[in-house]
């Protein structure tokens, strides 16, 4: 990140780092994981489940921050986020 | 009669039939009483609002009658013996959520104080006119126990019989009384609360994990009940479910083992449930069968008919549903004539026409509602029965 | 590994597939929410696109926030797709009939004042059919918790109007747009007397799941309105085909106006969604009035 000014905390901001998990066989395609991940980590794989839909992939999964958001947004119960333990990043 | 903080009030006392009603609701540990007012039945609530807060129990007076019986299977979900009580307009709107208790199988009793109908008919004069409606009232395949007193001690007596009933059978059970029975004042005497017998709910004995809301064990009818707040975590719904309580919907493979088992629970043990009173049958020529006030207003006619020579018998329905096939059955094959008066347009003697089987004449006595019989007619009926004069 | 249809690649492997670089994929794995779902009942039946699942995603993260005594949570649901959340949960749950989720509530909570009750059920369910019941549990202030998703018609018959439909709403009994003023159910619940009043989209899911927990945490009857997608009955109606073009309709079209008169927040076909906690008072419950006057006139008695 760029900064005007260094903040004073900088050294102790940890951003964390998360692991995407996803169950396919519950996804139903429904892209809103995709498209409200603001660290756009996953996109529309090519792979179908059984019901016909195509589940999510993880793409720059680095940039994953276990924000939780995809987690809750899913209306599936279909991916969640398991935050990495000593991998969170300085800012 | 004063508010008092005992929850059996033993002694003699002079009540009304409503009042009746509610002293024995309480006596077979109701605590619960969600209800609407409604002429004749208002009293039932009325006295249930001041006694209940006394023995711990919740009153609600509700917005209608079907949030009502709504309140009361709720109620009897959290572990409470409910109750509510209404008339004719009343019990048309509960019978939605009658077929909820049912398909839930939640114990809880509505008491009909019947009043002169259709529709907003005769609101402080009484008839028998929704004894059908008891039985067929809600929609789809069902059975179901009614009750029907022709005395306020009856009606106090038959109130916690219900309860039993009701937790017995996991069922909602009715007690079909009217404006007459409920409105009279009479003698009733309330026993010490030793002589009254209550049955409890029966409980899961194995631990949540072992146990499925509506499985029953080989050879019963009704499963054990667990309610909200034990920790059992059940899931139950209206729609057609399999034993673990959820839906099966998708074709009539559970429809089938739990709609009769809904029925059979009933119908099977029906020795059990069913109770007559009867009185100079065994050589009756001629025989009154009948249930509530009509039952009791008939005496005298009986009497009369006694003393002219007529051997006439009377079989008294105590309980009207589930009717009791075997025994008018039987009744048909022994007597050349079986009379019903009823207060409504002939509705119970339809089942007895059905189970005499054409074995003896049946006569109904009809009455729209409004009043009792005119004993005149009765006893008519009693004499052109034998083939005698009648007089108008 | 790389059966293909049509160009698609089918995996059909029991075992999760191998992890490619921080995503693991679990064929039938556990979700973190799972012990709070009866799994055996999933997929749940609710169409993809559909914000449902969403809002009991939120309900149950906010359940385990406001660390209530899951033993003696109920939830009860009327008819409709909103109304089968209550076959979804692992609690006590009543699947009841339609409109009739409240008083049922409320008889629960009568009958053991120490169950917390929850209703969770639809638009058309809650404030349509069961309008009369809604605004007098909200009088008496029966202390119970109502989530209210309203997404604009009957969804699980298909997509017919209902009180909450917008004026112009393409319905499948509204087939020249709908005529009537509806209901804004947030207002409904306020005037009603309700203490706690919030309304938020599925897409606002962080603050929908912080009122969730709130609205579980205050006595008295609190409600949280959760507006949602309904691609099959009403967004395809509206050139909003799938769930997704509805989420970005929310996003364009939500409004954060905490504290906004209930009265000016009505929802019309493409104007703006005002979100936010809108109400939150204290208000004696229904059990405490009783027990305040009951020891008022029968303790003097004693």
């Amino acid at each position: 990140m760029k900064f005007w000014r260094e903040p004073l905390d900088l050294k102790d901001i940890r951003v964390p780092h998360g692991e995407v998990h996803v169950l396919t066989e519950r996804c139903k395609g429904c892209g809103w994981c995709i498209e409200f991940c603001r660290r756009d980590v996953l996109e529309v794989s090519d792979e179908i489940n059984a019901k016909g839909y195509h589940p999510p992939q993880a793409i720059k999964s680095e940039a994953c921050v276990s924000c939780g958001l995809c987690e809750l947004l899913c209306p599936e119960f279909a991916i969640y986020i398991i935050e990495k333990e000593g991998e969170a990043t300085l800012l | 009669m004063k508010e008092n903080q005992k929850n059996v009030l033993s002694g003699e006392f002079f009540m009304q039939g409503d009042i009746a009603c509610a002293e024995g609701a309480i006596c077979a540990g109701c605590r619960f009483f969600g209800g609407y007012p409604i002429t004749p039945a208002t009293e039932v609530a009325q006295q249930m609002s001041k006694r209940l807060p006394l023995v711990d129990g919740m009153f609600i007076q509700m917005e209608d009658e079907l949030a009502s019986m709504n309140a009361v299977l709720g109620a009897s979900w959290a572990g409470q013996k409910a109750m509510t009580a209404t008339s004719g307009p009343g019990a048309s709107l509960m019978m939605e959520n009658l077929g909820l208790g049912i398909m839930l199988e939640t114990p809880c009793v509505l008491t009909n104080v019947q009043r002169g109908g259709p529709s907003t008919g005769l609101p402080t004069l009484a008839s028998q006119s929704d004894m059908m409606q008891a039985k067929w009232g809600s929609h789809g395949d069902y059975s179901i126990i009614a009750l029907a007193p022709s005395s306020p001690q009856e009606l106090f007596d038959l109130t916690i019989h219900a309860f039993n009933l009701a937790e017995i059978y996991r069922t909602p059970v009715l007690v079909m009384t009217d404006a007459e029975v409920g409105h009279m004042t009479e003698k009733v005497v309330i026993p010490p609360q030793e002589e009254i017998e209550i049955v409890p709910r029966r409980k899961p004995t194995v631990p949540p994990e072992e146990y499925l809301p509506y499985r029953v064990a080989p050879g019963e009818w009704v499963p054990p009940m667990a309610v909200a707040g034990d920790g059992y975590y059940i899931h139950t719904t209206g729609l057609t479910h399999d034993e673990r309580g959820y839906p099966a919907t998708t074709d009539d493979s559970v429809q089938w083992p739990l709609v009769q088992r809904l029925i059979d629970k009933i119908e099977k043990n029906k020795d059990d449930i069913v109770m007559l009173e009867k009185d100079g049958l065994d050589d009756a020529e001629v025989v009154i069968v009948s249930y509530g006030i009509a039952a009791r207003t008939a005496m005298w006619p009986i009497q009369i008919a006694r003393d002219e020579g007529i051997r006439v018998g009377l079989l008294r329905l105590i309980t009207v549903w589930p009717f009791p096939d075997k025994q008018i059955r039987e009744l048909a094959g022994q007597v050349e004539g079986i009379i019903v008066p009823e207060i409504n347009m002939g509705q119970i003697v339809r089942e007895v026409e059905r189970c005499a089987a054409g074995q003896a004449d049946v006569i109904s006595v009809p009455h729209p509602g409004g009043d009792i019989h005119d004993p005149q007619k009765v006893l008519n009926a009693i004499r052109k029965a034998v083939g005698r004069e009648v007089e108008e | 590994m790389g059966l293909e249809m049509n160009g698609y690649r089918l995996d059909k492997s029991i075992e999760a597939d191998s992890e490619s670089e921080g995503l693991v994929e679990e064929i039938h794995g556990h979700h973190p929410m799972d012990d709070l779902l009866r799994t055996e009942r999933l997929p749940h039946i609710w169409c993809p696109g559909c914000g449902l699942g969403t809002a009991l995603t939120c309900f149950l993260s906010a359940l385990r926030r406001s660390e209530l005594d899951l033993d003696k949570v109920t939830v009860t649901s009327g008819i409709g797709c909103t109304g089968r959340v209550a076959g979804y949960v692992r609690l006590d749950s009543f699947h009841t009939t339609h409109g009739r989720a409240i008083p049922f509530a409320t008889g629960l909570k009568m009958g053991n004042p120490e169950l917390k009750a929850v209703v969770f059920s639809g638009d058309g369910d809650l404030v349509t059919i069961g309008g009369n019941h809604f605004i007098h549990a909200a009088r008496r202030n029966i202390d119970m918790t109502v989530i209210c998703v309203n997404n604009f018609n009957y969804g699980m018959t298909g997509g017919q109007a209902g009180a909450t439909t917008p004026i112009g709403g393409l319905t499948t009994t509204t087939p020249y747009g709908d005529y009537e003023y509806p209901f804004n159910v947030s207002a409904l619940a306020a005037a009603s007397g309700a203490v706690y009043v919030a309304r938020w989209t599925v897409l606002h899911a962080r603050r929908l799941e912080r009122s969730i927990t709130e609205a579980l945490l205050k006595p008295g009857f609190s409600m949280v309105e959760i507006i949602s997608p309904c691609p099959t009955g009403f967004g395809r109606r509206h050139k909003q085909r799938e769930g997704l073009d509805t989420m970005r309709y929310y996003h364009e079209h939500g409004v954060i106006k905490h504290g906004a008169d209930p009265r000016e927040t009505d929802i019309k076909l493409g104007g703006a969604i005002i979100e936010g906690k809108f109400v939150d008072i204290d208000k004696l419950t229904f059990l405490e009035q009783r027990a305040r006057r009951l020891e008022q006139v029968l303790g003097k008695r004693k």
